[in-house]
């Protein structure tokens, strides 16, 4: 139990910043996360070698599309445009934090599974291999997605109203 | 020095920060010379920063209290699944050596239909407690009539069980069909949307009075037993150790005073 303690609990924080991005709802995201670790101390000894890190992100990211699934079967469309930037980014300044909510709100145009990609390779550092793994799909699918993920963003982010442009030229 | 073909993984690589230092340099020196790829290739490192940089701050935050850990693991010590799996199982398959016959005949058919009352509550429970639309056909708000009509159909007066001083409201109920006829099904659920049913109609025999056991169906668990006669049980998606004390409420409120 020392073992799992060590080992899982210096990544909750990522899985909870994977599950909101996903969700975009601080709580359904939390309460993705506690059934991922109460489903990971449950099957502690049932993993297979390999990195505790994509096994936890197997179990949340499996989850999440279990309730997106039972979301959609329900006919309720998830909340993208009204679900509260704000909580996403509290501590940036005020222009960051614009250039924050904008490429949150393009990310979220994404269909879910360039977003999840995307997230774990650039955002939570998974390996090309560990994201393959935790997305159960071979690593040359997760090449192909990235590299659409990247370009739709990039087309949305290309497409947005001249004030944003100048926010966003700003940065580089 | 023949290099190799720079692919666009290698590009995505190169955002990553993933590659090898020298198949880096390789990757930098072609960029060098193709300023429109190196426009995509820094657009693409941009985005990179911009998404971390605003997701960083929830890393940041305090974990709550449901996502510690500890409290996690010592969560389920206190709730030994696997031990009320195992009576199950054993009660199930009647592999429990001497013990697991013994109440294996007490629940078996023929000997005092326990066990299909069990059998149709999971079944009542897997049908309708999933059920957004219509779970129930006549809702908690009019108990007057469910009442009534349950009585009426199974010929004996039924009382709806009252769980909320367990933490669960009536939704209501409905009549379904079992093996001996009509059984009344109450259905209850509480602020976290977990949902019990509660089933009950009359045993062929009209004195089987049995203590409480427990008894499971896939991933439906709960607990049967008979008072005067009349046979109940109670099934959820809980571990056993919750729903014991709210069948022990069930039984104590459906004695008559």
């Amino acid at each position: 139990m020392k073992d799992m303690l060590v080992q899982v609990e210096p990544l909750i924080p990522a899985l909870r910043r994977y599950a909101r991005a996903l969700v975009r709802d601080r709580s359904a995201a939390d309460d993705l996360v506690q059934d991922c670790l109460e489903r990971a101390v449950s099957r502690w000894h049932q993993r297979r070698d390999g990195s505790v890190r994509a096994w936890l992100f197997t179990i949340l990211h499996n989850l999440a599309v279990s309730q997106f699934r039972q979301t959609i079967a329900r006919g309720r469309h998830m909340p993208i445009d009204d679900a509260g930037e704000q909580e996403l980014v509290s501590a940036a300044a005020q222009e960051q934090r614009l250039i924050y909510q904008d490429v949150l709100s393009k990310l979220a145009k994404l269909p879910e599974e360039q977003r999840a990609v995307l997230l774990l390779v650039a955002v939570e550092d998974l390996s090309y291999a560990d994201a393959a793994a935790v997305l159960n799909v071979p690593i040359g699918t997760v090449m192909s997605r990235l590299s659409r993920a990247r370009e739709r963003l990039q087309q949305e982010m290309d497409s947005v109203a001249p004030g944003n442009v100048v926010a966003l030229r700003s940065l580089k | 020095m023949n290099q190799r073909p720079i692919t666009e993984d290698d590009l995505h690589a190169y955002v990553d920060q993933v590659l090898e230092p020298e198949r880096r340099a390789e990757v930098a020196s072609y960029l060098d010379h193709h300023p429109d790829v190196a426009g995509r290739v820094a657009a693409f490192a941009t985005q990179r920063e911009q998404l971390r940089g605003a997701l960083a701050s929830i890393a940041d935050e305090p974990l709550p209290a449901e996502l510690n850990l500890l409290h996690i693991i010592e969560g389920r010590k206190r709730r030994p699944r696997w031990a009320w799996g195992m009576i199950a199982a054993m009660l199930l398959l009647g592999l429990g050596g001497l013990g697991g016959w013994t109440t294996r005949s007490l629940l078996q058919d023929g000997s005092n239909g326990l066990s299909s009352l069990a059998q149709e509550a999971a079944y009542s429970y897997s049908v309708f407690a999933p059920d957004r639309v219509r779970p129930v056909e006549i809702k908690a708000s009019n108990s007057a009539e469910l009442t009534q009509w349950v009585s009426n159909r199974l010929k004996q007066p039924i009382k709806v069980p009252d769980l909320s001083a367990s933490g669960y409201r009536l939704m209501g109920g409905r009549l379904v069909p079992t093996s001996r006829g009509p059984a009344a099904m109450f259905m209850y659920d509480d602020d976290r949307g977990d949902r019990l049913v509660v089933l009950t109609r009359p045993m062929s025999n009209p004195n089987l009075a049995t203590p409480m056991m427990p008894q499971s169906t896939g991933d439906v668990a709960g607990l049967v037993w008979a008072e005067g006669g009349m046979g109940y049980t109670l099934v959820g998606q809980l571990p056993g150790d919750v729903l014991k004390p709210i069948a022990n409420e069930i039984r104590k409120q459906a004695r008559p005073i």
